[in-house]
């Protein structure tokens, strides 16, 4: 037998597969039907139990539903090492690619889990569409600051503080509810009980050393460097959300002092609004550009093709969004502050407007997943989703 | 290399691996680490480089004590006995020994050239104790030793088939070589042969086991076909283990005809009846627990007409065994199911109808030997006989797959390869290729890779000590 003869083997086995009247794969385009059928096999095989919460939540169940796959897809953190791997891979006919295929069951439900509903896919998919956006709200506020009259010091006299938070405050609180709607039907989908604390303390923990994309014992994941591991991913995603994390407590900060205290900005660097900021800012900035050539290096078939341009502009608006606030601080007192001040508001405006409907919107879906997970894991409720969605 | 058109290539090496599964990965690592310039040749392309080992999930080790993530003791004399069961005393006691006390100091080694370990997988608790489980399997570990290697500065050549393995007198000279499609002759000082087994070199194995072999399915790489194994045994080469028989476990019939794997398994043959295609029972479906029978069901269904048989089970065995790749068959009645496996309906449903009669009452207990045995039935089913009669039926196909061969090259206790004039000078060999000396028969969970990992890299050793 030739080489030859082996590598036409696929036609084979499909062959015999129809004729025990037992389709090898569903059609292509359904991708429930598509994952149903990967985890299916990683079922059986259970190799790469070790590298994610993913294997183990599979490892428990014996039956797939809609609702089941859509939690697997969100707990995924496409660390990709149960790619790198797999000896199913293609050419192999069995053609595994979990992390792709989980991708586009997590995308795919943030689309139809946003509010208000068909938003999403535009924003997940479009890079133009955040850019769109973006130039939208520099616009704005490039007009507010113009037409409106300046109340105060610092940047206050380019755009008082009560325009500010007409502004802002709808822009924060419309996407937290378009948000929360969400995560509630997803909650429903996946079959989520009751929280109770456990299940937030594990969720947190993961999150915090962000635990499943540490190829499971601290080597990192299979990202940029295929076969090889890496943990640069991990480390920069975590200077991203830290450093987000310390600019909006930065924010939180300005608003407590100015409520609470009356005291009002630009505030001098040993403020809580300035140690909490400046390093932040500069860990989002370090941490996008990182993640951004991350992703030029890797294998875009492994996650949602079709997505690659919005999320470097997510990717992108995050670090602009950075960049521009320390800028705004190097430039204190002088004639640019206005015109700074413009971009950055501009910025924050996108991003929060953008959160339900873009990448943006990950961290809260991973987190609920996450949540669900330590439900099942600590035995007080079923594994199933309970119910199936088509 | 590799782009010249003739029929040399200029560079010699010190040491040409031939193989790129385990055993040779081992191998070219020792070598290079000793600073011998090494090649390794690997047949396969890229994608499938790595053999049998990229289908592997564990091996076997010794230890003293907790290792890795291995749990209590594992000594010497329980390991060896453990051997001596399944291949019940066709084994070279001394190659054998050499490998369990060596396989003690290969976790770290493993460790430190890359492989990551896990607990033992879900379901699979029992070896805990004895079975160190790879991160992700065997292809990462070969992810990891190619990298290695890679680094420490092995030449590594895929779609590189060797064809023949020179030889002047006891001494190795050179091998010829097609890579991609182009012959070439690379010379070196010391050889090392790692090409595993000839198991999917189809007509040889009809050859060896009989006509029905083509019926086979081979469970692991469509590359490993014995070219080297026959180059070196036409040239005088002393073999071992029974060049008729191969390792066969009984798998899902509608799986892949080569590389389906571990997930192509089936583990409810305890908790069913099985048929031939003439729908008649023919052997005790509830001898042992299944990891103890698990092989002998290879050798059953090839006994059988076509080389297939078919499971039945009802409803409530299906959540007592891991899921297998395809769905079962499923009907609500036995005759359907008989019609959808392609079985005469009236004859299945006679023979379950046989076995529902025959069992008793008794407590059925999955996990262990229940002795709940049929009564007055040929042959009987001596554990698990519970009725088959809660719907819906599944059924499932079962064809021999074949894991390796035994037929291999006699080593010395350095991995020396043997001619008819004694040891070679400057032979060595590792793997699978060797292995019919210490699994003369049976097989023993996790040792192959124990034994290509021993010898694998005592052939490195031995090869990179050599002077030219
Ligand atoms: C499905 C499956 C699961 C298994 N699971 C386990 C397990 O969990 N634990 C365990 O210990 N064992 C397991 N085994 C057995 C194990 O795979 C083998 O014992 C082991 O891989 C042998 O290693 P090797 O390096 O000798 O051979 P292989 O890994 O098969 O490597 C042989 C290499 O030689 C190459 N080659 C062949 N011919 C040529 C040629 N002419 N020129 C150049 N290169 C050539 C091949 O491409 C291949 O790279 C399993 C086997 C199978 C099939
Ligand atoms: C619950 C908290 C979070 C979790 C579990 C989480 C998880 C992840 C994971 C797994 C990835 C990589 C896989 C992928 O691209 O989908 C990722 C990417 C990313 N995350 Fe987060 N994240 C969280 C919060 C945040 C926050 C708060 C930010 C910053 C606002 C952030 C910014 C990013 C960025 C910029 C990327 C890169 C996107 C890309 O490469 O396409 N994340 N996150
Ligand atoms: S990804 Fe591949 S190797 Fe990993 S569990 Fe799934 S089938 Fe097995
Ligand atoms: S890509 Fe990583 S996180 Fe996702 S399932 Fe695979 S191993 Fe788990």
């Amino acid at each position: 037998m030739t080489l030859e003869a082996i590598d036409g083997r696929g036609d084979d086995a499909r062959g015999r597969a129809e004729a025990a009247d037992m389709p090898l794969a569903e059609p292509a385009f359904d991708i429930f039907a598509e994952a149903r059928r990967q985890v299916e096999i990683c079922n059986a095989c259970r190799y790469c139990e070790g590298y994610c919460q993913v294997f183990p939540a599979i490892t428990r169940q014996t039956a797939f539903a809609s609702g089941d796959l859509t939690q697997l897809a969100n707990l995924c953190h496409n660390c990709r090492g149960c790619y790198y791997a797999c000896q199913y891979t293609a050419p192999h006919e069995f053609a595994l690619n979990l992390p792709g295929v989980l991708s586009d069951i997590r995308s795919d439900s943030w689309s139809r889990f946003a509010w208000p509903t068909g938003f999403a896919g535009l924003f997940q998919r479009s890079g133009a569409g955040i850019a769109l956006a973006l130039v939208v709200a520099l616009a704005l506020l490039f007009a507010a600051i113009a037409a409106l009259p300046g109340e105060g010091a610092g940047f206050y006299a380019w755009l008082g503080h009560n325009a500010m938070v007409a502004i802002f405050a709808p822009a924060f609180l419309f996407p937290i509810a378009a948000l929360a709607i969400g995560i509630r039907r997803y909650w429903r989908e996946v079959g989520g009980k009751p929280v109770v604390w456990r299940d937030l303390a594990d969720a947190g923990a993961a999150v915090a050393q962000l635990r499943n994309l540490s190829g499971g014992q601290g080597q990192g994941c299979n990202f940029e460097e295929e076969e090889r591991y890496s943990d640069q991913r991990r480390w920069l995603h975590q200077a991203v959300m830290y450093g987000f994390l310390l600019c909006f407590l930065s924010t939180c900060s300005a608003t407590l002092y100015h409520y609470l205290f009356d005291w009002s900005a630009p505030y001098p660097w040993w403020t809580l609004p300035k140690l909490l900021g400046v390093p932040g800012g500069i860990l989002l900035v370090v941490g996008t550009a990182g993640l951004g050539w991350l992703k030029t290096r890797a294998d875009p078939a492994l996650g949602s093709p079709a997505n690659w341009n919005g999320e470097m502009a997510f990717i992108l608006l995050l670090g602009l969004t950075g960049l521009t606030g320390l800028v705004l601080y190097a430039v204190t007192g002088t004639a640019a502050v206005g015109s700074i001040l413009a971009l950055h508001l501009g910025c924050v405006l996108a991003l929060f407007l953008l959160t339900p409907y873009s990448k943006m919107a990950h961290g809260f879906y991973r987190m609920a997943a996450l949540v669900r997970d330590a439900q099942v894991k600590s035995g007080r409720v079923p594994a199933s989703s309970g119910q199936a969605r088509r | 290399m590799g782009t010249s058109d003739r029929d040399d290539i200029a560079e010699t090496f010190d040491v040409v691996v031939v193989g790129g599964g385990n055993a040779a990965l081992c191998a070219a690592m020792e070598a290079a680490e000793a600073g011998r310039s090494v090649v390794l040749l690997e047949g396969a392309p890229k994608f499938y480089r790595g053999g049998n080992s990229r289908h592997t999930r564990n091996f076997r080790c010794m230890h003293r004590g907790a290792l890795g993530p291995l749990i209590d003791d594992y000594l010497e004399d329980e390991f060896f006995d453990d051997l001596l069961k399944v291949t019940k005393g066709e084994t070279d006691e001394g190659l054998a020994r050499l490998v369990i006390r060596n396989s003690e100091q290969c976790l770290p080694w493993m460790q430190a050239h890359g492989v990551r370990f896990q607990k033992s997988l879900s379901g699979t608790l029992s070896l805990e104790r004895t079975n160190a489980f790879f991160l992700g399997g065997g292809k990462a570990l070969v992810n990891a030793y190619y990298a290695t290697a890679e680094d420490l500065g092995v030449t590594i050549r895929y779609e590189a088939q060797v064809r023949h393995v020179g030889l002047e007198g006891r001494r190795f000279t050179h091998v010829d070589v097609d890579i991609a499609g182009q012959r070439f002759r690379i010379k070196g000082s010391t050889v090392v042969l790692a090409a595993g087994g000839f198991q999917s070199d189809i007509e040889w194995l009809a050859r060896a086991w009989g006509p029905s072999a083509r019926n086979f399915l081979i469970r692991g790489t469509p590359y490993n076909r014995g070219v080297v194994l026959k180059d070196m045994l036409d040239q005088g080469a002393v073999s071992v283990g029974d060049p008729t028989q191969c390792h066969a476990v009984a798998i899902d019939g509608r799986a892949p005809k080569f590389d389906g794997g571990i997930v192509t398994r089936l583990d409810c043959v305890p908790f069913s009846v099985v048929v031939n295609k003439h729908g008649d029972r023919f052997y005790d479906e509830g001898e042992d627990v299944w990891p103890k029978r698990y092989a002998i069901w290879g050798r059953l269904v090839a006994a059988q007409p076509d080389q297939v048989a078919y499971v039945i089970i009802d409803s409530r065995s299906l959540p007592l065994f891991m899921p297998s790749v395809y769905p079962p068959v499923a009907a609500e009645t036995i005759e359907q199911l008989a019609k959808k496996l392609e079985l005469d309906p009236d004859k299945v449903a006679r023979t379950v109808r046989e076995f529902n009669d025959s069992c008793r009452d008794g407590d059925f207990r999955p996990q262990q030997l229940d002795g709940l045995a049929t009564e007055g039935l040929d042959p009987p089913k001596t554990n698990w006989a519970r009725p088959i009669v809660e719907p819906p039926f599944y059924g499932y196909s079962l064809r021999p797959g074949v894991t390796f061969t035994y037929l291999g090259l006699k080593v010395d206790g350095e991995a020396r390869a043997t001619g008819a004039d004694g040891p070679y000078e400057n032979v060595w060999a590792a793997g699978e290729m060797i292995a019919g000396s210490i699994l003369g028969q049976g097989y023993l969970a996790g040792f192959g890779m124990t034994i290509g990992t021993v010898f694998g890299r005592l052939a490195g050793k031995g090869a990179a000590a050599h002077d030219a």
